[in-house]
């Protein structure tokens, strides 16, 4: 007997976000990992990993073949929340170089309806350095608009208004003897790196060394992402792995 | 059967029995029996008490057999080649222990026989030549088997095997180890189908289970009855222990398990004795007794400590000492409970509850290692219920009653493991494997369907969305046959082999303190102190100190995977405890228990302080019934309180606690929240729970209804972190996710994929894939304890006695005294998460 029978039902998002100012610019932070930019219509979503199960299975690991389903599912209900004319793809977006090739011709179907009637740009990551075969959409390295610039990693001495991924920030908290982990959103006001978006993706501490000369030191926020809603704390309040 | 009907040649050989007699003795009845046994070509299982010569008795057989078979000349026929003996025990160390106790015999008869270990220390040059040249006897590990069967060198090694003995059996076969085990022994029968196996094993409740173990199975026979059975030898008597429980005139503490005060009484006991062995339940306890035995300690004796997070060099030390007579007493968890010799003991103090009378029985045989004189041992009790189990376990151990777990159903994630196992010696027909499976007693019910399923799970993942054949791990051979696809795929094997998963661990080093003023970096290059878990040190922030090691430490920082740590001035710890090892109470003394206090007539045995106590609560509310479930209601400090004393143990307690909570919320009682102990269940709320009852609008018998098994426990599950960590051990296991390796850890966190994640996609995509079902069954025999809450509820169907009090009754006050130590679980994590962020803003706008 297992007790596993009820289906969970699908996550709806509402379109209410935790509005901060990024180098001048009104963003919208949204509890599912995405960044909201009204004023240019544009939802932006970072490290997607489409295909890692399949990635996995390659050498043997077998995870569950549901990620890409799951990741799929989770960016539809953000895009009709939001149904914006521009979606960013920050980088990272299949795990690995094949991954658009193995991408399983309903997610491709499923995928290209959810890019009719909008522009849909790939940036390229360390996973995916190449455009997506047979996929809508157009590849580029970063992309600039209005007083943002998009790219996948972040970049020494990069001029303010940075968004990028990568990193998949997580930021944890301790309280009454516990403490708790959550993917989340990290800002100085100048930068901003997102959240991996993709289901089967981790977090890296924003404690962690690997994050040493992106921020001034404990001088940054970080959003954790909780159910329907965000959860602001200042670096001073957080604790290491 | 006697030796005395034995026809033919002499049982002992002469040489043996010069041997013997050499030495003063003569071959106890027991080995003889077993050396019959093998001359029926029969397997046994020898039942004995400690110091009863078991090791030597399980090995005789193959030592007389071994010394008439000559060693293997060239063309010889008849001669020896390969293992002749396989020794399998628990520990590492035991297998050493056995090698140096061998030599004794096998040097004084003039046996030309090679012995030698083969454990995870033992080099890789070693293990190589052992295949090209097997030793006779070959003393290993569980994993070990497994390893060697799943490369056909190895196989090749252990075909002809003769004689399997299986040390620490009852130890063995309660945990996936023996699970492993037993797959191993099905496979090496079909290597060696005149293998003979010899279990050695502690007094236990059920011998046939470990009879059954020993030998094949015949299918799907319903009947446990009918099972093949391996002959059994037991050695009767030895004298009865002397069992005492400690008599205090201090005040008997109403809850907590640090038994202080009863410290100065130990010591003045520890200081009438040479050697004496202080077991408590926790590693924690032990840090904390230890400690405040020290305090005490105005003589200096020397006094050790030992448990399993220590370092092992220093382990080694303190074993080493233990030996060699230069200590009074060592401290110690279930780290010491298993059969290494440690000289001579002559008192085993047992610090808090036994939990368990067969427990109490092996920790007892630690003590004098003779079996003709009696064991001495003193029982301390922590509180005032375990005042009322000691007595419980006192009488079980007069009456020669036991308690061991039953025999375990295979869990399938160990069946995962050991089918891939298979694949990497060399390609299989699924018939024959499922059948040679079904010979190993924990199997003999697997339904080919959930072989098929875990062979589909080795293969592909076995996902009913087949979207991984063409990476198949396992691929049709054209014959029907299932051949691995790759050989790196035995690689992976191979690291992950084993059932023992481990939670997290750091090590511990000792560097000098920040806090002292000097404005250096934390130095490197510390002592080691030994290992602490993960989740532990998450709590911890710099500044923080607490016990281990035997010192009060101060927390520094983490680097990589190390905790540093320094000495910290402070006189007492501010974190008070970590857990591990914690024993559920078993069955049968929680039965005693409530029988005991259902019956006057026998407090007589109990303290003043205890009696008084019980008659208290008669007074002023009610005694809990054998066979009943008392509840009480009572208003305390605004809020409601409801509690029931089933007796069932904490962890039955606090599924049982999860579950009432869901249940009083849909009713409206708006519970907030609730706490367990080994012996009752505290559940509190806003509303006036005594009344609802009163008035009807709360049914008790509803409550406790058995149906809270079904959707509630569902619901409560998929949210629980007890099953994620459940499903965590069992993907390890099963091989689907890596098992994380000393140094390898920190290569990049957000690159692994964290069984959490897994679980969470798999729940909500496939609920019912095999790996969830493994956990679900894990679960409900380990950490939930379903299978006694289950019996719980049976049990006091239609016996609830409801006592409604204005005030809270003696018998809670221990329940009651453990509110706020409980830890925070599933929804109440983003409450946390929200005061916390909530907390900020107060700040900010105040």
């Amino acid at each position: 007997m297992s007790p596993f029978t009820a289906q969970q039902p699908v996550r709806r998002f509402a379109p209410v976000c935790h509005d901060i100012s990024l180098a001048g610019e009104l963003v919208g932070l949204h509890d599912s990992g995405a960044l909201w930019w009204p004023d240019e219509d544009t939802l932006v979503v970072s490290d997607l990993h489409f295909e890692k199960g399949s990635s996995y299975a390659r050498r043997g690991v077998m995870l569950p073949p549901y990620d890409t389903a799951a990741t799929l599912e989770k960016l539809a209900g953000v895009i009709d929340a939001f149904d914006p004319s521009r979606v960013i793809a920050l980088g990272d977006s299949f795990h690995d170089t094949n991954g658009s090739d193995r991408l399983p011709a309903t997610y491709r179907a499923m995928l290209t309806t959810l890019q009719l009637g909008r522009e849909w740009i790939w940036i390229t990551g360390n996973h995916d350095p190449v455009a997506p075969v047979s996929l809508c959409g157009e590849t580029m390295e970063e992309v600039r608009l209005a007083g943002l610039v998009f790219r996948h990693e972040p970049e020494e001495d990069a001029a303010p208004g940075e968004v990028c991924g990568h990193l998949h920030p997580a930021a944890r908290i301790r309280r009454y003897g516990r403490s708790v982990r959550r993917p989340c959103f990290a800002t100085d006001g100048q930068r901003m790196v997102l959240p991996a978006f993709g289901v089967l993706t981790g977090g890296l501490n924003v404690l962690d060394e690997a994050w040493s000369g992106l921020f001034p030191p404990r001088g940054f926020s970080v959003f954790m992402l909780g159910e329907g809603r965000l959860y602001p704390f200042t670096a001073s309040r957080l604790v290491a792995d | 059967m006697s030796a005395m009907d034995a026809a033919g040649p002499p049982l002992l050989p002469p040489e043996f029995q010069r041997w013997f007699e050499s030495r003063g003795w003569q071959a106890r009845a027991h080995q003889l029996d077993l050396l019959e046994v093998a001359r029926n070509r029969r397997s046994a299982l020898l039942i004995a008490p400690t110091g009863a010569g078991k090791t030597l008795a399980g090995f005789l057989p193959s030592l007389t057999d071994l010394a008439a078979t000559p060693r293997a000349k060239p063309g010889a026929a008849g001669s020896r080649r390969g293992v002749h003996t396989l020794y399998i025990s628990p520990l590492k160390a035991l297998a050493v222990d056995i090698a140096r106790n061998l030599e004794a015999p096998v040097e004084g008869i003039g046996l030309d026989i090679r012995i030698e270990t083969r454990t995870g220390d033992t080099p890789s040059h070693k293990r190589q030549r052992q295949k090209k040249i097997p030793p006779d006897i070959l003393l290993t590990t569980p994993e070990q088997i497994a390893l060697l069967l799943s490369d056909a060198q190895g196989r090749e090694m252990l075909t002809g095997v003769k004689t399997v003995i299986l040390d620490e059996l009852h130890a063995l076969v309660t945990s996936k180890r023996g699970d492993l085990l037993a797959l191993g022994l099905a496979a090496l029968r079909r290597l060696s189908p005149q293998l003979r196996t010899i279990g050695l094993s502690a007094t236990v409740a059920e011998p046939d289970d470990l009879r059954a173990y020993l030998v094949e199975q015949t299918g799907d026979e319903p009947d446990r009855e009918a099972r093949n059975l391996a002959d059994l030898v037991t050695v009767s008597g030895g004298a009865a222990p002397d069992i005492t429980i400690l008599d205090t005139d201090e005040r008997l503490p109403w809850s907590g398990h640090s038994a202080r005060h009863a410290v100065p009484d130990i010591y003045e006991i520890i200081r009438k004795h040479r050697t004496s062995l202080v077991f408590v339940n926790t590693r924690s306890q032990a840090e904390a007794l230890f400690q405040a035995l020290w305090h005490v300690n105005d003589e200096n004796l020397p006094i050790a400590l030992h448990h399993g997070s220590l370092d092992v060099g220093q382990r080694r030390k303190v074993e080493a000492a233990m030996a060699a007579g230069a200590l009074r007493a060592i401290v110690c968890t279930s780290s010491l409970d298993l059969g290494i010799d440690w000289g001579d003991v002559d008192l085993v103090v047992n610090v808090g509850a036994p939990k368990g009378a067969s427990r109490l029985a092996q920790r007892i045989g630690r003590s004098n290692h003779r079996m003709d004189e009696p064991s001495r041992a003193i029982l301390v009790p922590a509180n005032r219920f375990e005042v009322m189990e000691c007595q419980a376990a006192l009488a079980a151990s007069r009456a020669g009653e036991q308690d061991t777990p039953p025999l375990r159903t295979g869990a399938l994630d160990v069946l995962a493991q050991h089918i891939l196992g298979v694949a990497c010696a060399g390609p299989f027909l699924p018939d024959a494997l499922f059948d040679e499976i079904r010979t190993a007693e924990p199997y003999r019910h697997l339904t080919r369907r959930d072989f098929d399923r875990t062979v589909a799970f080795v293969a592909t993942g076995g996902y009913a969305l087949r979207t991984y054949e063409r990476y198949a791990r396992l691929k049709d051979d054209g014959d029907g046959r299932l051949r691995l696809a790759h050989p790196s795929f035995a690689q992976q094997y191979r690291l992950n082999v084993g059932t023992i998963v481990e939670a997290p661990m750091l090590k511990v080093r000792l560097v000098r303190s920040k806090a002292e003023g000097r404005r250096t970096p934390v130095g490197r290059g510390g002592r080691m102190l030994g290992e602490i878990e993960e989740w532990f040190v998450d709590q911890l922030i710099p500044g923080d100190t607490f016990l281990f090691a035997g010192e009060i430490l101060r927390f520094e920082a983490i680097r990589e995977n190390e905790v540093y740590v320094s000495r910290a001035r402070a006189q007492a710890p501010k974190v008070p405890s970590y857990q591990g090892g914690k024993f559920p109470l078993s069955t049968y003394l929680a039965a005693s228990v409530r029988a005991m206090l259902a019956d006057p007539a026998s407090w007589s045995r109990l303290p003043g302080q205890v009696r008084d106590w019980l008659e208290l609560q008669r007074l002023h509310s009610a005694l809990p019934r054998a066979d009943g479930l008392l509840v009480e209601t009572f208003p305390r400090a605004n809020k409601h309180y409801l509690v029931c004393y089933p007796f069932d143990g904490r962890l039955a307690h606090q599924t049982l606690g999860m579950l009432l909570t869901r249940r009083l919320e849909r009713l409206g009682a708006r519970p907030l929240g609730f706490v367990a102990n080994d012996y009752a269940l505290a559940v509190w709320g806003m509303s006036d729970l005594g009344a609802m009852i009163a008035e009807g609008r709360l049914s008790l018998d509803g409550l406790f209804d058995e149906d809270m098994l079904g959707d509630d426990l569902d619901a409560w599950l998929a949210e629980s972190s007890l099953m994620k960590r459940t499903f965590r051990t069992c993907a390890v296991i099963a091989g689907l996710i890596e098992r994380r390796h000393p140094g390898k850890e920190k290569s990049g966190r957000q690159v692994t994929v964290s069984a959490d994640l897994i679980y969470d996609v798999l729940r909500r995509h496939e609920p019912d894939h095999i790996l969830l079902e493994a956990t679900w069954q894990d679960a409900a025999q380990g950490l939930l304890d379903i299978s006694r809450l289950g019996e719980l509820l049976r049990r006091i169907q239609g016996r609830i006695a409801h006592t409604a009090l204005d005030r809270v009754s003696p018998l809670a006050v221990p329940v009651m005294l453990e509110i706020g130590k409980e830890p925070v679980f599933g929804a109440a994590q983003e409450a946390l998460l929200g005061e916390a962020a909530d907390d900020l803003v107060r700040e900010a706008m105040g």
